[in-house]
């Protein structure tokens, strides 16, 4: 089972196994891990699953699709290391992939 | 138009292709629940050929809604986002009716005034003018609830957000409710009063944009200092300025204001949910979310097919008219379990419809739960009821689902 170590915005770590094919706001919302909303329920259509990945590990994802930049667009506090979490599903490739939780989500 | 047909109460006293769930007579009289209960099982995806507003679709399913919602591609927004068509002679425009890219420009533009470290600054204003009106209000006696506090509320949060001159605020509500309720909508309010009051508001508003415009930007955080500073929004025409007015208005003035009241309405046909919530607190924050899909303060949006598309097996041609109806995917049951019930404690409370979703979805969705948050936490510090008197009177509007007046009686802790 991969791993993801979620960071909560005051540092509070949780190292949560995800099932593979389960995306990262799943992994999160089902483990009880703060931080994450997802009102859409994984639908890519309300940006409040927005984690930070750094670069390192966005290398190993899949670039953002028409409908999640869109989406990420209308956050104001867009970062590069910006992604929506319901869009990456886990495998292998990602243990150990470093989740950082933004402050708010909106 | 034909002959108009008047909806009973009886969904089924009609033939499945004169339901008109665009009659704003339906949600007056709160008939409308039946005829989407039929629409979502017999035809999901529904044509009206004839109503006051010509010919459109209905999508009443929660999923079917959401995959419009994302397709914004396929359904434009712009031309507006309701039914009625604007006048030739009297167009507004705002972001809300814009697709991209210039939708997401003129948005990002006013976005941060909602941003959540804003929020926080506007926490203890909210709190401590929620506590003096609800401290106001008289004990044991009748009185109105959405003139008293829904109104007062909300039109005072919406003068901070463009620090507009606070004695005067009445008129925001005022420009509000003419800017919804005019008659080639289907409401109460003839066409050039209904002008007037936004030549009015916008006359208003021009006056406080040009000293705006004279401000440091860095030492104001309000909408039109923001709007008038912008690169992307400072060139807007008088119309367009007009346009995204009415929108943060309406926006940030009706839609919390009748969940405020919706709230302590449901709580009274729900009493069970009022004693949970009573003695646990901390299940104000999965209310609020409940408050707002059993409300659904907006009954839908529009869109305008660009291209042929196929859904639940109708054909929708380029150009047609398409309303998702909020109003009726909230109660669908196969996304929401027990739709019709009212409950404080759900799993996935913020799972509904009400704010939309995708690009447009809705930008003070966090400001609008924060109200209501701080109004309860409020409310359920001071009184141990709230009964509601008699029905409330409902607005004559299918876009505006909300109270005209709630007669309620206040009992102390």
């Amino acid at each position: 089972m991969p791993q993801v170590k979620f960071i909560e915005f005051n540092g509070t770590k949780h190292n949560i196994d995800a099932n593979n094919g389960d995306s990262i706001m799943v992994t999160a919302t089902s483990n009880l891990v703060p931080g994450i909303d997802a009102d859409c329920g994984g639908e890519c259509s309300c940006a409040t699953c927005h984690v930070l990945i750094d670069a390192e590990w966005q290398a190993k994802l899949a670039a953002t699709s028409d409908t999640e930049e869109s989406m990420l667009d209308l956050n104001p506090d867009r970062s590069a290391e910006s992604r929506l979490s319901c869009q990456i599903i886990m495998s292998d490739d990602l243990d150990g992939i470093v989740v950082n939780l933004p402050e708010f989500q909106y | 138009m034909s002959e108009a047909v008047t909806l009973t109460e009886d969904p089924y006293s009609i033939p499945l292709e004169d339901i008109n769930v665009s009659d704003p007579n339906l949600f007056m009289n709160d008939n409308h629940w039946g005829y989407f209960e039929r629409l979502r099982k017999e035809d999901p995806i529904h044509y009206c050929e004839d109503s006051l507003f010509g010919p459109y679709w209905s999508v009443t399913k929660f999923n079917d809604i959401m995959e419009i919602e994302k397709d914004h591609n396929a359904f434009s927004s712009a031309g507006g986002i309701t039914l009625a068509d604007q006048p030739e002679d009297f167009q507004t425009v705002s972001f809300i009716s814009l697709d991209p890219p210039r939708h997401d420009i003129q948005r990002k533009s006013v976005t941060s005034v909602v941003a959540p470290m804003n929020l926080a600054k506007l926490e203890p204003v909210i709190r401590s003018r929620a506590i003096k009106i609800l401290d106001e209000v008289p004990i044991g006696e009748e009185f109105d609830w959405v003139s008293q506090v829904s109104i007062e509320l909300t039109t005072q949060m919406l003068a901070t957000l463009f620090d507009f001159p606070f004695e005067d605020r009445s008129k925001l509500t005022y420009w509000s409710d003419m800017a919804t309720s005019g008659e080639l909508a289907g409401g109460p309010t003839p066409e050039p009063v209904r002008r007037a009051a936004l030549l009015e508001c916008l006359e208003v508003f021009t006056t406080l944009w040009n000293e705006r415009a004279q401000r440091d930007p860095t030492e104001a955080n309000d909408l039109i200092t923001m709007m008038a500073h912008n690169p992307n929004t400072q060139d807007m025409d008088p119309m367009e300025y007009l346009g995204n007015l009415i929108l943060l208005i309406v926006g940030g003035n009706d839609t919390t204001r009748n969940s405020i009241s919706g709230g302590v309405y449901f709580l009274d046909q729900f009493p069970d949910q009022f004693a949970k919530v009573k003695k646990d607190l901390s299940l104000v924050p999965t209310m609020v979310p409940e408050i707002i899909r059993y409300q659904t303060p907006l009954a839908y949006m529009r869109r305008r097919a660009t291209q042929d598309y196929l859904i639940g097996g109708k054909n929708i041609k380029e150009g047609d008219k398409v309303a998702m109806w909020y109003v009726s995917g909230n109660r669908d049951d196969e996304v929401i379990e027990n739709p019709n019930e009212f409950i404080i404690d759900r799993n996935t409370p913020r799972h509904h419809l009400s704010f939309g979703f995708g690009i447009h979805r809705c930008m003070g969705n966090r400001l609008a739960e924060m109200q209501l948050r701080i109004v309860w936490e409020e409310i359920l510090k001071r009184f141990k009821r709230i009964e509601v008197v008699r029905e409330p009177g409902r607005i004559q509007s299918s876009f505006v689902k909300g109270y005209t007046d709630l007669q309620v009686v206040v009992t102390a802790k």
